[in-house]
């Protein structure tokens, strides 16, 4: 089966400009040689500092940016050659909720207007269907049908967010990008707005490109997890593998950061000094080595690579023995 | 909750804001401003005079409360024997018809070049910058004199003069607004959706940008009607006999010295309570439609 959406080696660079009189050019590295996968129906979390590239690549997939090197393809269908007629296709199949509910939507515009905006401009509909579906996504986001004829500052951030996936859902999107939907809304709305995302999911059959930096929320909405650190993938597998057992010294490190689910809970204290280096001059190696509490004398000359361990894909060297080990074992 | 009452309590909240939305109006430059526009639309019928034609015999009669003024021509009579009063309210007419029309031009040109330039960016923007650089380089007066001296006076060319002087100021406002707006969310969220350019512009830009070109208009509105007595003052705007205040101005100067104060100062100062109340809106606008302090 073809994957909805496929990632391959994707590279985005943004230039800067030097100084005054031209300095040297530099280039803000956000996203290195990230490759992922998303399957229909399913969720793809992607987990990091703010700064990682999450956004980055969110945006790459939105075609808001064009990669600089690298492959994205939907359906089988590389973006980067898609004609008018296949963007508008991928424009109606792929959808998008952003962070800030009180930065996505127009304030100028009515809520019906808002959420019919992606439906005007990609089907031709009589005016009775249109308030027809205009009700059906309403009803499915648990808004009143009266919430139709108000502006955006009439309703709370929670309600803002409901509106704002209101619109994604109209077109019957097969791939949503969630660009943190929850981290702008207070804890209580959180949990009401992500139960919404997934029971979404279940009855339409969407699929999901989950960012976040809230650790439980994308273990409790995602399928596959991938953790990004300098615009790298750092560990990716299963859900539920890399939430429990974490293996790469940054994940360790993201997952005992977050809350246990109980306070009685032990957690390992694993503190990383320091702040995240910048992506205009990344660390050589592995571009963790400056922060890593089980760093080695390699890790700042030689960059890992995404190998397999333990039923995930890990960039570090401390598995590197476990690997060779591994690969000898049926031989001796 | 009904839906009826729902309802009721939206429109009482709705009226409820509208009313604070206005409250602080700057009574001031309402009170002179809707004052000059009642005179300039009803001049036929308030003016005791007819502004263009005098009466030889009556010249140079001061204001009524000075002696030797009289009841028929209570602010005076100039040089050819028209009666002020009823040059300054025909004046209001012109200043207020050139002043508005020129505003509300050169905002259109202005916002519609601003947007443009900033939304596209590239080289629309380049282009367009360039020139409003160039023309910013110029001094305006000099300018506007330029061109009066090409077209020729007339209050119709006045306004075109005017629009091609100010449009600008507005483009240079309205792109740097831009710029921040079209890194907004919604409009991102615009694009995702399939929204063309030009609908982005028309549906998610302009609307946003329109406040600014309003309060801008308002404070330009004073730059214009100085702009316009200026020229008229120097010859080369509203062509006699027409009363624009400028001209009376102009006209009026050489009787200064001779005492009759009334043929200048009356229309300086009808100038300046104008340009003074454009500007206390504009200010009072400027404040009250500024997103920041607008947003709840």
């Amino acid at each position: 089966m073809t994957p909805l959406l496929e990632a391959r080696g994707v590279v985005k660079h943004f230039p800067v400009r030097g100084g005054l009189f031209g300095g040297p050019r530099k280039v803000v590295r956000a996203v290195e040689d990230v490759s992922f996968v998303i399957e229909p129906g399913a969720t793809l979390g992607l987990v990091g500092e703010s700064g990682c590239g999450k956004t980055t690549t969110a945006k790459l997939v939105l075609l808001l940016e064009r990669p600089t090197a690298g492959e994205i393809r939907f359906d089988g269908e590389s973006l980067a050659t898609l004609d008018a007629e296949g963007l508008r296709r991928y424009r109606h199949s792929v959808q998008a909720v952003f962070q800030d509910p009180y930065a996505s939507l127009n304030p100028r515009m009515r809520v019906d207007s808002i959420i019919a905006e992606p439906l005007v401009t990609n089907e031709r509909l009589a005016a009775v269907e249109l308030g027809e579906r205009l009700r059906k996504v309403l009803d499915l986001v648990g808004l009143p049908a009266r919430a139709a004829k108000l502006f955006p500052h009439e309703f709370s951030g929670g309600q803002r967010q409901r509106i704002a996936i209101a619109r994604a859902l109209t077109l019957s999107p097969r791939l949503i990008v969630l660009d943190e939907p929850v981290s702008a809304l207070d804890v209580s709305i959180r949990a009401q707005i992500l139960n919404l995302l997934r029971d979404l999911q279940r009855e339409l059959g969407l699929a999901y490109l989950f960012i976040a930096h809230d650790l439980a929320a994308v273990a409790h909405m995602s399928h596959v997890i991938a953790v990004m650190y300098l615009g790298r993938v750092v560990e990716t597998g299963a859900a539920r593998i890399v939430a429990t057992q974490p293996r790469h010294p940054y994940t360790k490190a993201l997952f005992a950061a977050a809350l246990p689910s109980h306070p009685d809970d032990s957690r390992d204290d694993v503190v990383l000094a320091g702040d995240v280096p910048s992506p205009l001059d990344p660390p050589s190696g592995c571009r963790f080595h400056t922060r890593c509490p089980q760093v080695m004398p390699r890790c700042s000359t030689d960059e890992p690579k995404l190998a397999t361990v333990d039923g995930r894909e890990v960039a570090c060297h401390l598995y590197d023995s476990a690997e060779i080990a591994r690969a000898a074992a049926p031989r001796g | 909750m009904n839906g009826s009452r729902a309802a009721a309590l939206t429109v009482a909240w709705r009226l409820a804001s509208f009313r604070s939305r206005l409250e602080g109006l700057p009574a001031f430059p309402i009170v002179i401003l809707g004052t000059l526009a009642l005179l300039a639309i009803f001049a036929d019928f308030i003016a005791p005079h007819d502004p263009q034609v005098g009466l030889l015999g009556e010249r140079f009669r001061p204001p009524a409360w000075q002696a030797g003024g009289s009841t028929a021509h209570l602010l005076g009579t100039d040089h050819v024997g028209r009666d002020v009063l009823s040059r300054l309210i025909f004046g209001a007419r012109i200043s207020m018809t050139v002043g508005f029309t020129a505003v509300i031009f050169a905002g259109v040109v202005g916002t519609t070049l601003g947007i443009l330039a900033g939304y596209l960016g590239g080289w629309v923007d380049q282009v367009i910058m360039r020139v409003t650089d160039a023309w910013l380089a110029l001094p305006a007066l000099t300018f506007a004199i330029f061109l009066a001296a090409i077209v020729g006076p007339s209050a119709s060319n006045i306004v075109i003069i005017m629009a091609l002087v100010y449009w600008t100021r507005y483009a240079r406002v309205v792109r740097g607004e831009v710029l921040s707006l079209k890194e907004r969310d919604y409009v991102r969220l615009a694009i995702v959706a399939g929204c063309s350019k030009r609908t982005i512009m028309k549906r998610h830009i302009l609307p946003n940008v329109v406040n600014s070109s309003i309060v801008l208009a308002t404070l330009m509105l004073g730059v214009v009607i100085v702009t316009e007595a200026a020229l008229s003052f120097l010859g080369v705007g509203v062509p006699p006999p027409q009363p624009a205040w400028g001209l009376m101005l102009a006209d009026g100067k050489k009787g200064l010295m001779a005492g009759y104060w009334w043929l200048t100062v009356l229309p300086g100062l009808c100038i300046m309570l104008m340009v003074l109340s454009a500007n206390l809106l504009g200010d009072w606008l400027r404040v009250k439609l500024d997103p920041q302090l607008r947003q709840l």
